[in-house]
Order: C-alpha cells, then sequence, then structure tokens
C-alpha cells in the first residue's frame, strides 16, 4: 500500500499543485470582481445595488456543481456555435471560471458586509479634511473594510480550496483527479482518497494558521 | 436556447427531484442528530471527548466532501471486514453513502456553531439550574438546548441550504439525482443551457421554500417580547 503511495506521490503533488492554482487563481478573480461589485452595490444607485444584490443571491442559492456543469458544457456549445467548429473548453479554464463566478458573489457578500459596518463619520472626517471621494475611499475606508473582511475572507480561501475538487468532474487532473485515477489503477481506493484528504486537511490547516497570523497583525487592538 | 426542449428537460430532470429532497431531508436530520454529541462532547471538559470531537470537526471541515463521499463510498467495500459486517448493505448503496456522507460533513460545521452557542450562554443559567435541584440532563433539555437551539435556528436553515447544494454531488457517484439527471439530459440532447436553466430554477425554488420554512418554525418559536 505504502509502495502505490509512493510509487504515485509525483503525480498526487502535481495534483495538488493545480489544485493551489486553481483555488487561488479563481480566489483572485473573485476578489478582483468583489473589489468592484461590493462599492456598487452599498454605495451604487438603486437599480445597480438591487443587480448586486441579485446577482449575489443568484449565485448563493445556486449549486456550485451545477455552475460549474453550465460554464463547461454551456461554454462548450457557446464557442463551437461561434467558432462553426467543435470546440471544447478545457477544464481548467471552466474551473477558474465557474470558481470565480462563485467566489466573487460571497466576497462581494463580505466585503459589502465589512462597508456597512464602517461609520458613516469616516467618510465625512476624510471629506472634511479636503480629501477627494476617490482617495477617502483607498486611503481611509477600503484598509478599514479589508481589516473588518479578513475572517470572512479567509474563510472563503478555505472554501474555494474545497470546492476545486468539484472541478475533478469535469476531468481537470488536480489533487482529487489524480487520486481517482492512481485508486482505479491499483484497486487502492481507500489509501489514496486517505491521502488526497490528508493533503487538503494539510493545506487547510496551514491556510488557516497564516489567515491568524495576518489577522493579528492588522489589528489596531494588538500589541504589535 | 431552444424552447422545444424545455419541456422535455423538465420531465427529465423533475425525475430527479424526488432523490434530491430525499438525499437532502435525510442528510440533513441524520446530520442534526449527529451534530449534538458532537456539540456536547466539543464543550464538555473531560478531555477524552472534547479533544477527538474537535480532531473530527477540523478534518472533515478541511478536506472536500466530495473526497469523504469517495472514501465513504469506494474506499471502505475495499476493506474485508465492511464487506462481511451488517452494515455491507447500506454502504454498497449509492445512495445511503451520499447520504451518510452528507451527514457526517454537515454534522462536523452544525456541531461547531452549536458548541459556539452553548459557550456563548451564560454561566448563571447552569449555576441556577444546578441551585434549583435540576439534574445534568434536566438543565441540558429544559434549560440550555431551548435557548441554544432558538439562536442556532437560522444557522441550522442556512445548512439546510448547503445540505441541498451539497446533495448535487450524490451525481458523482452515479445517483440520478436532479444534476446527474440534467447532466444525462445534455449528454443526449446537447442542450447545456436549458437542462441547467431548469434544474437551476428548482433549486432556487426549493432553497426559498426552505428559508421560508425556517422562518415560519423561527417566528413560532421565538418568545414574545424578546
Amino acid at each position: 500500500m505504502l509502495d502505490s503511495i509512493v510509487q504515485y506521490s509525483p503525480q498526487l503533488l502535481q495534483g495538488l499543485w493545480v489544485t493551489l492554482a486553481v483555488a487561488a487563481g479563481s480566489f483572485a478573480c473573485g476578489l478582483a470582481m468583489a473589489l468592484f461589485l461590493a462599492p456598487v452595490g452599498h454605495y451604487g444607485p438603486p437599480v445597480l445595488r438591487r443587480l448586486v444584490a441579485g446577482y449575489v443571491g443568484l449565485i448563493r442559492g445556486l449549486p456550485e456543481l451545477l455552475i460549474i456543469f453550465l460554464v463547461f458544457y454551456g461554454g462548450t456549445v457557446l464557442l463551437t456555435r461561434m467558432r462553426g467548429a467543435y470546440f471544447e473548453v478545457d477544464a481548467l479554464s471552466a474551473g477558474i471560471a465557474s470558481l470565480s463566478v462563485v467566489s466573487a458573489a460571497y466576497c462581494t457578500e463580505i466585503l459589502r458586509g465589512a462597508l456597512a459596518g464602517i461609520a458613516r463619520g469616516q467618510w465625512e472626517a476624510a471629506i472634511a479634511l479636503g480629501l477627494t471621494h476617490l482617495s477617502a475611499f483607498t486611503k481611509v475606508i477600503s484598509p478599514q473594510m479589508v481589516m473588518r473582511a479578513l475572517p470572512g475572507l479567509g474563510n472563503q480561501w478555505l472554501v474555494i480550496l474545497k470546492e476545486s475538487a468539484l472541478v475533478s468532474i469535469v476531468g481537470l487532473e488536480e489533487l482529487m483527479r489524480k487520486s481517482v485515477v492512481a485508486a482505479g489503477a491499483t484497486h487502492q481506493p481507500l489509501a489514496f482518497y486517505l491521502t488526497a484528504a490528508v493533503l487538503y486537511v494539510l493545506v487547510t490547516g496551514i491556510s488557516s494558521l497564516a489567515i491568524n497570523l495576518i489577522s493579528a497583525r492588522l489589528d489596531p487592538n494588538s500589541t504589535r | 436556447m431552444s424552447f422545444d426542449l424545455l419541456l422535455p428537460a423538465f420531465s427529465a430532470i423533475l425525475s430527479g427531484l424526488f432523490l434530491t429532497l430525499l438525499i437532502t431531508i435525510c442528510g440533513f436530520a441524520l446530520g442534526q442528530a449527529i451534530a449534538l454529541p458532537v456539540a456536547l462532547a466539543l464543550v464538555s471538559t473531560r478531555v477524552w471527548l472534547s479533544v477527538p470531537a474537535a480532531f473530527y470537526t477540523f478534518v472533515v471541515r478541511g478536506s472536500p466532501l466530495l473526497i469523504q463521499l469517495f472514501i465513504i463510498y469506494y474506499g471502505l467495500g475495499q476493506l474485508e471486514f465492511i464487506r462481511e459486517s451488517f452494515l455491507w448493505p447500506v454502504l454498497r448503496s449509492a445512495v445511503y453513502c451520499a447520504i451518510l456522507a452528507i451527514a457526517l460533513n454537515s454534522a462536523a460545521y452544525s456541531a461547531r456553531v452549536v458548541a459556539g452557542a452553548i459557550r456563548q450562554l451564560h454561566k448563571g443559567q447552569f449555576e441556577a439550574g444546578h441551585a434549583l435541584g435540576l439534574t445534568d440532563h434536566a438543565i441540558l433539555s429544559k434549560v440550555v438546548l431551548p435557548q441554544v437551539y432558538r439562536v442556532v435556528l437560522p444557522a441550522i436553515g442556512n445548512e439546510l441550504v448547503l445540505v441541498m447544494k451539497a446533495s448535487t454531488l450524490a451525481s458523482a457517484v452515479t445517483v440520478i439525482e436532479m444534476t446527474g439527471a440534467a447532466r444525462l439530459f445534455v449528454a443526449r440532447t446537447y442542450a447545456p443551457f436549458e437542462a441547467f436553466l431548469i434544474a437551476g430554477i428548482l433549486y432556487l425554488v426549493f432553497g426559498a421554500l426552505f428559508g421560508w420554512t425556517f422562518k415560519i418554525i423561527e417566528a413560532r418559536v421565538a418568545i414574545p417580547g424578546r
């Protein structure tokens, strides 16, 4: 049993690398979208506010797997029609695209909640000091927003890390898929799925330690 | 989008609705049933209870549900003693495995929520119960849990929607619930938008239904004036 795990360990580690890349890519894309959507959803005109809230509500109500299937199969059909010849979306782009859409919605909600918690006086004081609206947001509001949102964002990173396993169902060669292949080839599913689970737990465990450290450092009430 | 395909897609996906609801409701109920003892173990002062419970929630919350499902469905069948045990008829079935995996997963998340609510409870509640001569069991069932469950009810309602979304993973172990049925329909007709649109609407409708149900329960059990 150990022999086969050792034999497949380069494969598993390569899969782990893809898992990290997909999770980091979609988290970064989702966060970038949310950094735009959250202020619009909080300060924007009522129509845009309702649109952002609708987007967040829609994505939160849909199963992630369904969104992955929609992007993967839907993207293939769309691109095939546009090109006039069969074109299959690769699992990596489909995975990053769908998980970005999902994490954008959750990150928007987290950042919007953080914005709602910042007192109006912060804006008024910044404007009274002669800052423009843009610099008031970037220099005064957004640092407070990020600090308040950090626990939620950290949690969202862990969620995306675990959700990236779903992309294996459409064939992306990440950690989950690699362990399925190894389990099939060696007829030792238990050993490989447990190994993969341990790797996931290691990554999420290290991530939460790092998140706690960063939160403690950014907290203005901490001693350092 | 072709409107001719909407009706066939609807009837194909509707055939998976029963399994989706079965897995959702059974997984949720079993999960909540497991969550309570795990939560009590988490807040226990006895180390031999709290440490295993903390380990359980850490491992389950730290790994993807999909891999937990695969460990239970594909992994456990590899062991001889499992195949010869009385559990095998249950563990051989993909539907039961999906329910079990989802329940064990949901239990870990819910247990943390319930344990958090128990820790938030004022110490005086326990002291007053003891002073009135209540047994530990009576304090738990008559004083602690009624307050704890009122507090965590919104989180539990949310958990039911999360469990419904998690039930889609059963399609990865051959169960043809709604998402599996939609995917089969796509393979047959090559019409992804029609199929996934209808499945998505059904998930949203049932999510809203579950949300309303819990709103009504919350209003029913709320203590007037608080």
